[in-house]
């Protein structure tokens, strides 16, 4: 018996005065994988940023181990990791400087070999050193992965992390998600592609 | 930890183009070099304007890279990043404008005594110049850093930058070149250098704070 690590409950959400959703709740427990899905504008991406803090829910409330992670939101934010829809990866810099700067500005110190093994996961090792202006749009994905993967974080929130991938880099994501989750780590995934083991939830319209 | 990361990531990033930072500096050159050749070689008007001339264009050319402050982080998504930081946005915030004084503030203030010397202005006034450049020009960077922050997302946020800027820098302008004028008349001009680090102190003790409100905004 696993216990809810991240409760959810009666969380609403409104952009631009339209609600989005209302009374969501859930958990999620150590080692789950939870897949949101449901029809473009459902509110997936709004979820994902209440759950980061990044967009203010106006009722609801988002338990860690039992405490309100808006009572200390630094700690909440060293335990998450965010893939957007965006990579935020800097065109100018390499691939293996990405990684270490976004482990450097979460407040750690940068870990060579975690960067490493992370880029070898998703295949990059042999682009490590390439500025990320000139990777494709799927090796730039991949790469935003690899920060995530190295990231330390128990909980990873991907919106969309299997866009612009190919075959050989979903399946490099499913293992990575796997690895994490035999870690006791969760992650919630906004996605409309199947994930490998998800409990699905669907947002509804 | 965060602070420095940033800070240096930022200046990384301009090393890896420092064509941003030559415009800037090529900006401030050409717009100052034109003043003596409109006005011809009347080195006494010269030497009087020269306080305002050189601290407008200053103003100016920092204004230039400011669009790109934050819009760069924005736009790729780092900003999320930034946002999602174990660490106190406003320090965010800080380093961004630290990095774009470091890039921008620290560079027109070498140049400018070079400048200075074609305008006529003797050896005092340069000191006093570069000097007033050092102190003034953070406030100009971190009230530039509120107006990126604000403009974020808006469409023609150069110009909007630009209106937002200007009004505000109206003081750090007074003083900075009042402070070269009462060296060329033989006043003292400890008084200006001290409101102008008053300046840029108190925009150092609260523009942060507004910085990272806006910045929060635009994550929304």
């Amino acid at each position: 018996m696993t216990t809810a690590l991240l409760e959810v409950s009666g969380l609403a959400c409104r952009r631009g005065g339209r609600r989005v959703f209302d009374g969501l709740s859930f958990t999620v427990a150590g080692g789950e994988l939870l897949a949101l899905t449901g029809r473009n504008g459902s509110g997936k991406t709004t979820l994902l940023r209440a759950l980061a803090l990044l967009v203010p829910p106006v009722a609801g409330m988002i338990r860690w181990q039992g405490q309100d992670v808006r009572a200390d939101r630094e700690n909440w934010c060293t335990r998450l990791a965010w893939l957007g829809h965006l990579d935020g990866l800097k065109g100018d810099l390499t691939a293996a400087e990405n990684i270490a700067i976004a482990q450097r500005l979460r407040g750690q110190p940068a870990d060579l070999d975690l960067i490493d093994s992370a880029l070898s996961a998703f295949d990059l090792s042999a682009l490590k050193d390439r500025a990320v202006r000139t990777l494709s749009a799927g090796q730039r994905r991949r790469v935003a992965l690899a920060r995530i993967a190295a990231s330390r974080a128990s909980l990873w929130l991907l919106d969309e992390p299997l866009n612009a991938l190919d075959g050989p880099a979903q399946k490099a994501l499913h293992e990575v998600l796997a690895r994490h989750r035999a870690a006791g780590g969760l992650a919630i995934a906004a996605t409309h592609a199947p994930l490998d083991g998800a409990r699905t939830f669907e947002l509804g319209i | 930890m965060g602070f420095a990361a940033l800070f240096l990531r930022d200046l990384r990033l301009v090393w890896r183009r420092p064509g941003d930072v030559a415009v800037v500096l090529a900006f401030f050159v050409v717009a100052t070099v034109l003043f003596p050749l409109g006005i011809g070689p009347e080195s006494n008007l010269l030497a009087r304007i020269a306080a305002g001339v050189l601290w407008a264009a200053a103003l100016f050319a920092s204004m230039l890279s400011l669009d790109r402050l934050f819009a760069a982080d924005y736009e790729d998504g780092a900003l999320d990043l930034l946002l999602l930081a174990p660490w106190p946005l406003e320090l965010a915030a800080l380093a961004k404008c630290a990095a774009h004084w470091g890039v921008t503030g620290l560079p027109l203030a070498v140049l400018a005594p070079l400048i200075g010397a074609a305008f006529g202005l003797d050896d005092r006034s340069l000191l006093v110049l570069a000097l007033t450049l050092l102190v003034g020009t953070p406030a100009l960077s971190l009230i530039g850093g509120l107006a990126a922050a604000l403009t974020l997302g808006a469409r023609r946020s150069g110009a909007l930058l630009a209106l937002l800027v200007l009004p505000l820098c109206v003081p750090t302008l007074i003083f900075g070149a009042s402070a070269i004028e009462a060296t060329a008349t033989g006043e003292g001009f400890w008084v200006h250098l001290t409101i102008l680090g008053a300046l840029a102190l108190v925009s150092l003790a609260t523009l942060p704070w507004a910085i990272a409100a806006a910045l929060r905004q635009a994550g929304e």
